[in-house]
């Protein structure tokens, strides 16, 4: 082309860059191939990746706390020294408040039964302390007011102060509760504009006003009642609280309030690999309470174990399959594929019946005398059980990969090697088995994998000490109700694959791994 | 053939057959035999049994009666890898899994040779298929020919004396396998070994061999070395498969020693050789090759007989003259003829005379 010869860009027959006439062309046809893909994409998105991404968001997320308590939170972060543990008036004060509220919205069991995973116990403290916070008497704080003046009864000085700009700012805790206050009459179906303002708010107006400096931008009503609040008749709330439950008085439970008020935590994932997040920072749980690191040690073994076995049945047949004829492979196609025809449950409950002490094996192991009465064996509800149970059902995706890849492989090779001196053996372990190695490492990747995350057949055959770290990830999510837990669980279980998957390719290369053709 | 000859055969079968279903004998009783150092290549269409004699030779098939003899030594019952026979494959079968130099190391390996032996070897045989600085390569980076030429260095990089070829050009293009059909010929002078060689293309049987084995239907229909092939074919199949070919159908007049006289089914009378027909009213298809037709009484002498000939077509080949005639009744009757300074160029729908020696035209078996 007589183009390439000066230095600039090549151009099209109209003049226009090449380069970009090209794109141009190319747009068209990118722009339909995403149409076709659209639908799917979509759908994967919608049912697939966002769940995944918002169940791996909870491993970290612990916005409960700070939403549900959110002046107490505010309090005891405000930073500065901390002086003791055990907070002073001002924060049960806002706890009151707090929990007045959360007790109405009925928020604060769920609380109660997230933190309870971080210290037993506290789920019930939470429980009764909401009860009885609704039924504390404070109104002694309203009637004060109202005797400072009487326009704090009334629902429409609130609602012009709620519109008011620097309401907000100067009293942030009245308003929170009066906005709080009105979310839950109006969940409840009434009108808060016909309603009386509950007591508890009048609390936090003292909070705000105690604690308030500089009323020059207030109206009379706050200077006034400002002026008035320090010689209030008060309601000890700490004692209060100490006699709803003696916990409140106790260190842990507001160490443990503290360390978990981040909207974010790593406790979760801490807590997934046998740490511990306290006051003092991190540490190993102890030895009694530590099951995930064996858990996670277990699965990887038995996944690897599984796929070792499934292997060493599988290549033979996927051999015999692919060397054999047409029919004979046909007829030992279908024996393999025969399990997937079957449901998991009834395969796995077969195992059941062959395995267990007064099962199949057994009794045939009995009746040729070969373990007497009391020695039957153990087959069943351990590793062993799970073990057996697993590679028969994951045979299939070891044998099909291996098929597909030795089908390829022609027989001349072999024959090459034969001619050139080599033995049935030598030909097989030096050129027949290195090409099968991509069908190995494509069935061992399946296995593995799947392996790895498998739950009902070690959940019915596994007993105590066959069962996976998936077992207790579908504990968590469905009994234990501790999803954060679960999701941090699940998200090591992912990164765990995704390491491995990363040395596989640094060791074998992913290159080497065929599904077929 | 003699018995002092028969002894010194290397490769022999002796009424071999082959059955795979135990109905239909694909090998109907093979007997050949060849001395050592020569080429011999297995022709035929596919499906006559040359790839099954070559694979019961290599071992990969079992003969199903008959004996097959290595160096008068029966090998039916040695494994292929204690034959010590050398073979390139249809595909190369190169081990995709390890270098050139792995590759024809292998066999040697097998054989415990020492590092440096190997070495020596390996680039001696890589050497000889002019290879030599390609021992590093995966096989995947080779090309077609290229791959061709490591499998001919890994067949014979441990010196057996019998090398098999299984249509070892098949995949290249034209000009290559042209190419190669002479470097394996050559090779295998300088080496002096012995070659079976299979193949379906005439072309390549007739160049490279000492000797050609025709393949049709589970026998071998004639084996000769290519100029006897070509020129005296003993059936009609040979001289159908066997290069261009015309036929003529009839019925024989009369044999006089080494002439017979024809009468065509499509009318006229033509003088013969007759092969493998003996009695007066048998019939006959008469083989003529395309080239040994003339067109003038010069050549024939007066007593010859000629026939009349429509021009159907001409085709100018640049260094030859194609020429469709109808004669007899046959409307594919072909003549070539050279393109030579004073060499008559027809016109379609022209009337002539042809004509042909009798040692040139064979009547064979109808």
């Amino acid at each position: 082309m007589s183009d390439s010869t000066n230095n600039g860009p090549v151009l099209a027959a109209d003049g226009t860059p090449l380069k970009r006439s090209l794109r141009r062309s190319l747009r068209l046809q990118k722009f339909r191939a995403l149409l076709l893909i659209a639908p799917l994409l979509a759908f994967i998105l919608i049912t697939f990746i966002a769940p995944i991404a918002d169940m791996l968001f909870r491993s970290v997320e612990n916005k409960i706390v700070e939403e549900t308590l959110p002046q107490t939170i505010a309090l005891i972060d405000a930073g500065g020294p901390i002086e003791t543990i055990v907070p002073n008036q001002k924060v049960f004060s806002a706890l009151y408040v707090d929990m007045f509220v959360a007790a109405e919205n009925k928020e604060h069991t769920r609380l109660g039964t997230r933190l309870n995973y971080e210290q037993s116990g506290i789920s019930s403290l939470f429980r009764k302390s909401g009860r009885r916070v609704a039924r504390l008497d404070v109104e002694v704080y309203k009637k004060q007011f109202e005797e400072v003046d009487p326009q704090w009864a009334d629902v429409a000085t609130w609602q012009s102060l709620a519109e008011s700009a620097n309401s907000a700012e100067l009293l942030p805790r009245a308003m929170w509760a009066y906005n709080a206050w009105r979310d839950y009459v109006r969940a409840d179906g009434d009108n808060p504009d016909k309603e009386a303002p509950e007591d508890f708010i009048y609390v936090a107006l003292y909070d705000d006003l105690i604690a308030l400096d500089d009323v020059t931008s207030a109206n009379d009503l706050i200077r006034k009642s400002a002026d008035a609040a320090p010689d209030f008749e008060t309601v000890n709330f700490k004692e209060a609280f100490v006699k709803f439950d003696k916990d409140w008085a106790s260190e842990n439970v507001w160490k443990t309030l503290r360390t978990y008020s981040t909207p974010y935590t790593e406790g979760y994932f801490l807590n997934a690999i046998d740490f511990q997040k306290d006051f003092d920072g991190y540490s190993l749980r102890p030895d009694n309470q530590r099951i995930y690191g064996v858990l996670f040690m277990r699965t990887l073994f038995m996944s690897l174990v599984i796929t070792a076995c499934a292997v060493l049945l599988g290549y033979p047949i996927a051999w015999l399959m692919a060397n054999r004829p047409m029919r004979e492979a046909n007829l030992l196609m279908i024996m393999v594929l025969l399990p997937f025809w079957t449901s998991l449950l009834v395969r796995t409950s077969a195992w059941k019946v062959m395995l267990q002490q007064q099962g199949v094996i057994n009794d045939t192991l009995v009746w040729l005398n070969l373990v007497d009465e009391a020695g039957r064996l153990v087959l069943i509800n351990n590793q062993f059980g799970t073990i057996v149970a697993m590679t028969h059902i994951l045979l299939p995706f070891m044998v099909l990969p291996l098929y597909s890849v030795m089908r390829t492989i022609p027989e001349s090779y072999t024959r090459a090697a034969k001619s050139l001196g080599a033995t049935n053996w030598t030909a097989f372990w030096r050129v027949y088995f290195p090409q099968s190695v991509p069908g190995i490492g494509a069935g061992s990747i399946l296995v593995f994998i799947l392996s790895i995350g498998y739950y009902i057949t070690p959940e019915i055959v596994g007993g105590t000490t066959g069962t996976f770290i998936s077992n207790r990830i579908a504990y968590h999510i469905s009994s234990s109700l501790n999803w954060g837990l679960a999701a941090a669980l699940g998200t090591i279980l992912l990164a765990v694959v995704l390491l491995l998957y990363w040395v596989y390719d640094r060791i074998v290369g992913i290159d080497n791994v065929k599904l077929g053709g | 053939m003699v018995d002092a000859e028969e002894e010194r055969a290397f490769v022999e079968f002796d009424r071999v057959q082959k059955s795979y279903d135990g109905e239909v004998l694909v090998v109907k009783d093979l007997n050949l035999s060849m001395p050592k150092g020569e080429f011999l290549t297995m022709l035929g269409p596919s499906g006559s049994g040359k790839t099954t004699c070559l694979m019961m030779l290599a071992g990969f098939e079992t003969a199903t009666h008959g004996d097959i003899r290595l160096d008068g030594q029966g090998i039916n019952n040695i494994p292929p890898h204690k034959r010590g026979i050398g073979m390139v494959f249809q595909n190369y079968a190169l081990f995709p899994h390890m270098t050139v130099f792995e590759n024809l190391s292998f066999p040697l390996e097998i054989r415990k040779m020492n590092k440096a032996e190997r070495e020596g070897k390996v680039k001696r045989a890589l050497e000889m298929v002019q290879m030599g600085e390609f021992g590093a390569r995966r096989i995947a980076q080779l090309s077609g020919g290229q791959q061709q030429r490591i499998a001919l260095a890994r067949a014979l990089v441990f010196d057996p004396s019998l090398v098999l070829m299984d249509e070892p050009l098949g995949a290249l293009d034209k000009q290559l396998r042209e190419h190669m059909q002479f470097e394996i010929k050559r090779i295998a002078d300088d080496l002096d070994i012995t070659v079976v060689y299979v193949t379906h293309d005439q072309t390549e049987a007739l160049t490279m061999s000492d000797r050609v084995a025709v393949f049709d239907d589970g026998r071998i229909q004639q084996l000769a070395p290519p100029d006897q092939l070509y020129e005296e074919p003993e059936n009609s199949f040979v001289a159908q498969f066997i290069g261009e070919n015309n036929t003529l159908e009839g019925v024989i007049e009369e044999i006089q020693g080494n002439q017979a006289l024809v009468r065509l089914d499509g009318g006229g009378l033509i003088d013969t050789t007759p092969v493998n027909v003996s009695k007066v009213g048998e019939r006959t298809k008469v083989s003529i090759r395309p080239e040994r037709v003339e067109f003038g009484r010069d050549r024939l002498g007066d007593s010859a007989h000629t026939l009349k000939a429509e021009v159907l077509e001409f085709i100018y080949m640049g260094d030859i003259f194609r020429t469709r005639l109808r004669v007899a009744g046959n409307d594919d009757f072909i003549v070539k003829t050279r393109n030579a300074v004073n060499q008559a160029r027809f016109q379609p729908g022209q009337e002539i005379e042809i004509g042909w020696l009798a040692e040139d035209c064979r009547a064979l078996d109808a």
